[in-house]
């Protein structure tokens, strides 16, 4: 490829046109992406009550944090219902929609009929998902319990809401590492699974020991998209009961804080603050691994 | 990938299956078409499973609510059109979609028009910052939403904006704040993807085109982006699903029930103390219709884009 000599061609006209064609949209991401993210961590060390002027704020250091660790009820449910919430859909659904992904790889009747069927879900948002399972879940007339005769509440209940709430989810969540994972597994070089049987190597030995390594790309972005999920299950929270009895996530936590009667600003930013952190860390992964293909 | 190995070995296989004089290559014949067959009754067991709640639900919307509540939902009968019209009516449908459409048709042409600019400069030029810049767009994609909300709520609330532009007269309950919001968050994953489609083309065509004295615009308008159409078509697709079924930011942005777009409305179904189920059925059905119409139609397009970012194109 001959050497481009690229920006030293530029006319004064192109260079204000290139400027503006990134200018713009990056102050449009600053202003309402990265401001509002530091401007929650610089909130969460304030005492603002959201009603005053933002000047009367005062800095209380880490008093936001304290609180909300020690005497905030739903803190530590919440912690607990994101970590079920990651641990189910990284151990059992991510796992089933690889796996599902593995068995319509191998090109059997039907395989198309089949995978359209999987990835249903996936173009149907997250709350739709919750009404549609409430027809599922309902304890008056929900399908459930017309079969079994229970009378179990699967969305009130704070014993049961929670899985509840994961069924549904995990029902999306398959169809779309499936379509992730399938994609990826189309791109592996067909000579190295050749040369794996040639060696003697059965399917599970070629899948662990060949392809699954080659696969390392769509492995990442596949826990990362699992993880990020997972932070952001808040739409099927907020469906099913806004996120209370059973049901308290971050997500929610945040946004009764603001938009209920208690407007707790610095409180709410100090939840954010959590999880900006606990997301930055696969964040940062993800576009470090990127960066690194990119260059 | 191995469909013709498959079929090469295939082919002999069935043969022997039904040749009785080459027993051992049939034991092993026929285990191996066991196996698929468990493969195939496995999935299909599967896809069943994975269509029902829609089924279901779509069985749900077309039944009479006293009939159900009277016989029960496993009995057979009482159809009917009315929870349609109800549901429609209750829902307030032919407002909300067009709530909908005010905010999905700019958000996704924004978005993609942006993205475009910034994938263009990093894929045309190679800048120091063109890394970085794509690691600021992409993470800002990545983010959990409601952590930025307390900022982004606040400062809505506080920006004046004349009344032509919002009747609030803040952006907060304005269409504008919230197409801003939903560019702001897409525009990451489209330029990242962008970009690596744009990498791909033949730099020549951008040389010849300088020769041709032909500007930035030029080359971005006549250049670029005809010869992106296809990754273009995809994005589109999924943008306008992802932004019809944004949730959050709508349910919190905007404060008005009439000025709800779709997806967010859906509370409409449910009454304070009862619910008619068939109802929510029928109304989950007109949500999932846009979007179903998508799968069916648009399917490629659909696939296409979803994995156009995670296989780099």
């Amino acid at each position: 490829m001959a050497k481009y000599k690229g920006i030293n061609q530029l006319s004064g006209l192109d260079r204000v046109v290139v400027g503006l064609m990134v200018v713009v949209p990056t102050l449009l991401v600053v202003w309402l992406v990265w401001a509002p993210a530091i401007g929650s961590v610089l909130l969460s060390f304030t005492n603002w009550d959201g009603v005053g002027p933002i000047s009367d704020a005062k800095f209380i250091g880490i008093q936001n944090y304290r609180d909300v660790v020690s005497i905030y009820p739903p803190f530590w449910p919440a912690v607990q219902h994101n970590l079920i919430w990651l641990a189910v859909m990284f151990l059992v659904a991510t796992p089933f929609g690889m796996f599902l992904a593995v068995l319509l790889d191998r090109e059997l009747r039907g395989t198309r009929v089949y995978q359209t069927a999987i990835y249903l879900p996936v173009v149907l948002s997250l709350a739709l998902v919750g009404f549609i399972w409430q027809l599922i879940y309902s304890r008056d007339q929900g399908l459930i319990n017309q079969v079994t005769g229970s009378t179990i509440d699967w969305y009130g209940d704070p014993r049961y809401n929670l899985w509840a709430a994961l069924v549904a989810s995990s029902w999306r969540h398959v169809g779309y590492v499936m379509l992730l994972y399938l994609a990826g597994l189309k791109g592996v070089d067909p000579s190295l699974r050749e040369a794996a049987k040639v060696d003697g190597a059965n399917e599970r030995t070629t899948f662990f020991k060949v392809v699954f390594p080659v696969m390392a790309p769509i492995n990442i972005i596949v826990l990362v998209i699992t993880v990020i999920e997972s932070l952001r299950a808040f739409d099927l929270a907020w469906v099913i009961n806004k996120g209370r009895n059973g049901l308290e996530l971050l997500g929610t936590l945040v946004t009764s804080n603001v938009v209920g009667e208690a407007s707790r600003i610095g409180f709410g930013s100090a939840i954010a603050t959590i999880m900006l952190v606990l997301s930055s860390f696969f964040v940062a992964l993800y576009i470090r691994y990127i960066m690194r293909e990119q260059q | 990938m191995t469909a013709t190995a498959h079929q090469a070995n295939d082919a002999p296989r069935q043969v022997s299956t039904r040749n009785p004089v080459t027993a051992r290559r049939t034991s092993s014949g026929r285990r191996s078409r066991r196996g698929r067959l468990a493969v195939q009754g496995f999935l299909a067991l599967v896809a069943v499973l994975w269509i029902f709640p829609v089924g279901y639900a779509v069985l749900a919307s077309f039944r009479d609510y006293s009939y159900t509540a009277q016989h029960g939902y496993l009995s057979f009968g009482g159809f009917t059109l009315q929870n349609y019209k109800d549901a429609w009516a209750q829902a307030n449908f032919s407002q909300t979609m067009v709530n909908s459409a005010i905010v999905t048709i700019p958000a996704v042409a924004l978005t993609l028009f942006l993205s475009c600019c910034v994938a263009f400069v990093v894929a045309r030029f190679s800048f120091k910052f063109n890394l970085a810049l794509l690691g600021l767009f992409t993470a800002a994609n990545l983010l959990p939403p409601q952590a930025l909300l307390i900022p982004v709520y606040r400062m809505f609330r506080s920006i004046e904006v004349p009344f032509w532009f919002s009747e609030s007269g803040t952006l907060l309950n304005s269409y504008w704040g919230l197409i801003a919001v939903n560019v702001a968050f897409q525009t990451g994953f489209c330029a990242f993807v962008l970009s690596n489609y744009m990498k791909a083309l033949p730099r020549e065509l951008y040389e010849s085109a300088v020769v041709d004295g032909a500007g930035v615009l030029r080359q971005f308008f006549q250049l670029t982006l005809p010869l992106c159409r296809p990754a273009l078509a995809a994005l589109a697709t999924l943008e306008v699903t992802w932004i019809y079924n944004e949730f959050f930011w709508a349910t919190v942005l905007l404060q008005s029930g009439d000025k709800y777009p779709v997806t967010s409305s859906l509370n409409n179904l449910r009454g304070e103390f009862f619910t008619d189920n068939n109802l929510v059925a029928a109304g989950s059905v007109v949500i999932a219709l846009p979007t179903l119409i998508v799968f069916f139609v648009l399917q490629k397009q659909f696939v296409a884009g979803l994995t156009l970012g995670a296989t780099k194109g």
